[in-house]
């Protein structure tokens, strides 16, 4: 049974800006965090200059549990570009973030049988450190028992 | 408005397979189709005075050098990507109706031997936005439109023998066009025999890979009775969307309610308000088919259906071209016909108004046609004739 796997890692290319900094600054401590706005408290991600709801600037970068379900996922299980083939397949997922009033992450459903994975499913994150990078990538697992 | 313009011209290059273009130039591509809309008008080059592109456009300059345009009065582009080919008929129309300019072109083209528009995504620049999904190896719109699918899939019970009739009925509308792609009838075991390539969506839900270029000419009404053609009239051509889906697929915090759809619900509304008309009143729709699912999802923000119930509509045959009440993509779309970055469903709507389309919808006189779901502005288009 295919076991989902890590899309290429060359394909993930940092960037960030004042808006964003934060959130991978936390990546390095393994710490998932979302933009919250200070006043009014309306989450947003990814991060953005204004808030959506009250156009404060001001974030708040809260904690977050980590905890999430799928919202949907697709499976890429053929190469459409070089370099692909070692890496199939593998699940990009839109997860919903626990404690975050229902923002998503795009991210990647890893190390569970493809054929096990369904929209709603709990999963929690785990990080893969990216190499002389200094920010680690987040993906999901299934929610383990305890 | 209404009534106060309309296309009077309309060329095309072949559609060729990804790459089979060369050596010809994009900019060649682009201006053969435009000499040949100005042909197919009665008109000259030299009474061109304005360009109204969407996804950026072309250079205009040169074009206007090269092609030996006089003088350019009106330049502009919609912002987005594929969301504005339908809409740029709208700022063309918009030029013309301010007094801009009297004769515009609006073209689309793509060439794809360096880059596949199907992998474009892992072609991006690293921006801090992308840094949220590159990692994720959603590496084409493909993909990225298979999550909205499985979603539209687990909120509606849509299936994937829903997404099969809409390449099917596609496909048979393009066996009987010469200029067609893919001419052999698709069985429904064509369809599930095809590879997988983003799960829920199999190679047959994906648009096709072309290079090609196709322009019309628009003017005012006034002006359009006295050219070679029998005029296509511009109802409405709108553009816009609203914030809830903004960014879209390279975001995908849209609202559940409208995160299974094709962001056009907004436009659609301001559309038909524009137009005067209704959704029973189209005769033929000619929808943005990158991905079959999208079809479903457009068939639903323009009302056709209600909202979760495309796939039931196209499960009864309804887009049909034989026994359907709405014939859809009647060229054979991009899906099976020829992709041009939506320009070839502008083409396909004139000629089922001027009467004179491969697969006429009889007595068309209302056609719609929609730009493509992307990040907004997405667009449409009500022509009549």
């Amino acid at each position: 049974m295919a076991i989902a796997r890590r899309p290429p890692p060359e394909l993930f290319k940092l960037s960030t800006n004042t808006w964003t900094q934060p959130f991978w600054d936390a990546t390095a401590r393994h710490e998932l965090v979302a933009a919250q706005c200070t006043d009014c408290g309306h989450f947003r991600m990814p991060p953005t200059p204004f808030c959506p709801c009250c156009q404060s600037q001001r974030i708040t970068w809260t904690p977050l549990s980590g905890r999430g379900e799928v919202y949907s996922y697709t499976v890429v299980a053929r190469a459409i570009m070089p370099g692909m083939n070692a890496h199939l397949p593998y699940v990009p997922a839109v997860i919903t973030l626990e404690g975050a009033g229902g923002i998503r992450l795009i991210s990647n459903v890893v190390d569970v049988a493809v054929a096990d994975i369904r929209v709603g499913m709990p999963v929690q994150v785990v990080w893969d450190d990216v190499d002389g990078q200094g920010v680690a990538v987040p993906r999901f697992v299934p929610v383990t028992a305890g | 408005m209404r009534d106060k313009t309309a296309i009077v011209g309309l060329g095309a290059t072949p559609y060729y397979r990804r790459g089979a273009s060369a050596p010809q130039t994009l900019e060649e591509l682009v201006g053969k189709s435009i000499l040949a809309a100005v042909q197919d008008a009665g008109l000259r080059v030299q009474d061109i005075d304005g360009f109204a592109y969407f996804a950026g456009g072309f250079d205009t300059a040169m074009l206007t050098e090269t092609l030996g345009i006089p003088e350019i009065r009106f330049t502009a582009t919609l912002t987005g990507t594929g969301g504005g080919s339908a809409g740029a008929i709208g700022l063309a129309a918009a030029a013309i109706l301010s007094g801009q300019a009297e004769t515009v072109v609006c073209v689309g083209a793509n060439q794809q031997g360096a880059q596949r528009f199907g992998a474009i995504t892992a072609a991006y620049p690293a921006t801090p936005e992308n840094a949220f999904f590159s990692a994720s190896g959603l590496v084409g719109p493909g993909h990225m439109f298979a999550l909205l699918a499985r979603r539209h899939m687990h909120l509606y019970g849509t299936t994937r023998e829903d997404f099969a009739e809409v390449a099917m009925a596609i496909r048979a509308n393009a066996v009987a066009n010469p200029n067609a792609t893919l001419r052999k009838p698709m069985t429904r075991e064509d369809y599930f025999n095809a590879p997988m390539l983003a799960d829920p969506h199999c190679l047959f839900d994906f648009c096709l890979e072309n290079d090609g270029a196709v322009a019309v000419i628009v003017t005012s009404a006034e002006r359009a009775r006295d050219l070679r053609q029998k005029p296509v009239r511009v109802l409405a051509g709108h553009h816009g969307g609203s914030r809830d889906w903004g960014r879209s697929i390279y975001w995908m915090n849209m609202p559940d309610e409208s995160f299974a759809s094709s962001g056009h619900a907004a436009v659609a509304k301001r559309l038909y308000a524009a137009a005067g008309v209704e959704p029973k009143d189209i005769d033929t729709a000619q929808i943005y088919d990158h991905f079959t699912s999208q079809v479903i999802m457009q068939l639903e923000d323009y009302g056709f259906c209600a909202k979760g119930e495309g796939g039931a509509f196209v499960r009864s045959g309804a887009i049909r071209l034989k026994g359907g009440s709405l014939p859809v993509n009647t060229d054979g779309g991009q899906l099976s016909c020829g992709y041009v970055w939506g320009m070839t469903h502008v083409r396909e709507a004139v000629e089922q108004l001027r009467g004179t389309a491969v697969n006429q919808v009889p007595d068309a006189r209302l056609a719609l046609v929609t730009g493509g779901p992307s990040i907004i502005p997405v667009s449409g288009l009500i022509l009549g004739n």
